[in-house]
């Protein structure tokens, strides 16, 4: 296995600005300093609630979003490097799969000049076989080729996602960021959309950074997983590993809260008190420390970092 | 979705993709617009063919028969000096269209760029265009026009430009808040991600999703942009008389509402009203048109 994404230390931070000169009073810190890295060929998951900055991470990554700083590597290439013109080449390479199928999709836009788009703005198909090239883009996630007239409004949310997916494989990308890919769709169609990211993985061996608050989404697609709390990761291990043994509390609560098809079973709910802080004003040392049922002294005044706890286990804890 | 579609699957007759249809014919289709398309193109003819419609010469006085009203000889009556309004009215459309149309397209072919430049890059450039904006709409549209056409000298063409830029603030605006808008749809994110140049962004995405509102604001400017040359005419800035133009017949006019002469007023008001009317109608017709989900082929 080779490392195909490393990112060191990436932050993210939004100035507050007030009054008539517009001074910086603060800064909310939506990703504050993550390192990470992905393998070739895996499914890396980043979950975490509303607001802790797993969307921020992903965009970040693939600089939709600038990074205040950090570093990220992707198949030795330094992104950050990159100027305008570096950059735009650069984007065949890695590839983003939105959210909401309804807002990812231009409406005046036949699904033909959507998946045209990256084509043609990289020159990767001649004009004549644009068609035949999107045909065979929409065979491969499952549509019609003769639906490629119509309009995004004339499917359905699976389809359009479908949609969105085909235009992310056009350049044939490596890497992809699936920003909650199924979140916005039924129960009944997660599971076809979950299977087609998995056998398109395995077809064109792509490696997903898959970002999602549902957990039970993230045990069935994913590899590893990572767990953000305002801007950090607290915890990142294989799926499996992460979901028999939480280390740190806030995973452990998260499980928790996974319902259990199983009404017989009698479960131990963790349930945290308190809402996720303002990012502006972090609090001081562990940033969960005021929501933490083990809480020390020590947690308030020292931020815990990343630590290996087994193999292939970190966590950000100073329980261990 | 129907059988017929999902029998046709793989079967080697698949129906024929849909028809792209021109604008053209989808405005057809559209009753309104239709309407709207009509009234342009019956002044239009007129204002092509009007030497050859008019049945006196709107320009000899005839002082004998001034003030007549509407009759088998003067259709339309004729005015204070004797001219014969059906012939004046008819000359008047070519003037007072053209002088909209060319106002209209420097508001909006200055304007629309400008606001989409300033919302998409933002930053400093945003600001210094949107506040001169700002600066442009400070002033009664009237004042300003009448400035910027005294300091280009009077006549037409200077009366043209100078309703022209007073309009260019609205366009700007529109367009600035229909960007900042858009900019932040995830479909212009997605564009971004596969390194479509900020540009073409702003050509191919950015610009069809926010022309309806501009163009329905394009053919209502029609009707500023005659009126405001008008009164421009009747100041003394645009055209002279006795140089047939509607706003200048209404105001010259006005004065004899009072004594009963409507005639006067009625006729070239008709016709601004008639020809906006089909402007603006086929605004409607373009925002329907425009976009695919309010395509209902009727």
């Amino acid at each position: 296995m080779t490392t195909l994404l490393e990112v060191r230390n990436l932050k993210k931070h939004y100035p507050v600005r007030k009054g008539f000169f517009s001074k910086q009073v603060g800064a909310v810190k939506a990703v504050d300093g993550i390192t990470l890295s992905v393998e070739q060929g895996e499914t890396l998951a980043v979950v975490g609630e509303s607001g802790c900055g797993k969307s921020t991470t992903g965009r970040a990554i693939l600089r939709l979003i600038e990074p205040t700083e950090g570093e990220i590597i992707f198949g030795g290439t330094d992104v950050r490097s990159l100027n305008t013109e570096q950059l735009r080449r650069f984007r065949t390479d890695m590839q983003m799969v939105f959210q909401d199928p309804y807002a990812s999709l231009d409406p005046r836009w036949t699904v033909q000049r959507i998946l045209e788009e990256p084509l043609r703005t990289h020159g990767s198909a001649p004009a004549g076989e644009l068609t035949s090239r999107v045909e065979q883009l929409m065979e491969v996630v499952g549509l019609s080729p003769y639906q490629a007239h119509r309009y995004p409004h004339e499917f359905s949310g699976g389809q359009r996602q479908r949609i969105g997916i085909a235009r992310a494989l056009a350049l044939n990308p490596k890497f992809i960021v699936c920003d909650e890919p199924v979140s916005a769709l039924d129960v009944s169609i997660q599971a076809q959309v979950l299977n087609l990211m998995q056998d398109l993985q395995e077809q064109y061996g792509l490696t997903y950074m898959f970002i999602s608050h549902d957990l039970s989404v993230v045990k069935f697609i994913s590899d590893r997983v990572a767990v953000m709390y305002l801007g950090r990761i607290v915890e990142l291990a294989p799926t499996k590993e992460l979901f028999a043994k939480p280390l740190h509390p806030y995973t452990q609560a998260l499980m928790s809260a996974v319902p259990v098809p199983n009404p017989g079973l009698k479960k131990q709910r963790i349930v945290l008190s308190g809402d996720v802080p303002n990012p502006e004003t972090p609090p001081t040392g562990c940033a969960f420390h005021p929501r933490c049922p083990y809480a020390m002294d020590r947690c308030k005044s020292e931020a815990p970092v990343l630590r290996e706890l087994g193999p292939g286990h970190q966590a950000a804890c100073h329980l261990y | 979705m129907s059988t017929a579609a999902h029998s046709a699957q793989g079967s080697p007759g698949r129906p024929a993709p849909a028809k792209p249809r021109t604008l053209l014919s989808l405005l057809l289709h559209n009753r309104l617009a239709a309407i709207g398309l009509t009234f342009i193109l019956i002044w239009t003819v007129v204002a092509v063919f009007a030497p050859w419609l008019a049945p006196h010469d709107p320009f000899v006085t005839d002082m004998a028969n001034k003030l007549q009203a509407p009759s088998g000889s003067h259709w339309f009556g004729t005015d204070n000096f004797g001219r014969d309004i059906l012939s004046r009215v008819l000359y008047g459309a070519r003037i007072s269209i053209w002088t909209g149309l060319i106002a209209v397209s420097i508001s909006f072919l200055i304007g629309m760029p400008l606001g989409g430049i300033a919302a998409y890059y933002g930053g400093r450039t945003g600001t210094i265009i949107m506040r001169f904006m700002d600066v442009l709409l400070s002033f009664p549209s009237l004042v300003l026009s009448m400035a910027i056409a005294a300091s280009i000298g009077a006549g037409l063409s200077s009366a043209m430009i100078a309703v022209g830029i007073v309009g260019i603030p609205e366009f700007a605006r529109l367009m600035f808040g229909q960007t900042v808008s858009l900019r932040e749809k995830e479909y212009i994110e997605a564009s971004r991600a596969i390194g479509v140049k900020n540009s073409v962004i702003l050509y191919r995405h950015i610009l069809p999703n926010a022309l309806a509102p501009l163009m329905v604001q394009a053919t209502l400017g029609m009707g500023f942009a005659i009126l405001t040359a008008s009164s421009l005419s009747f100041l003394g800035l645009g055209v002279r008389p006795p140089i047939a133009e509607w706003g200048a017949m209404i105001s010259e006019g006005r004065e004899y509402i009072i004594s009963g002469q409507w005639w006067l007023v009625t006729f070239p008001g008709l016709g601004i009203a008639t020809s906006i009317l089909g402007f603006n109608l086929l605004g409607d017709g373009f925002r329907d048109v425009l976009d695919p989900r309010l395509r209902s082929g009727k």
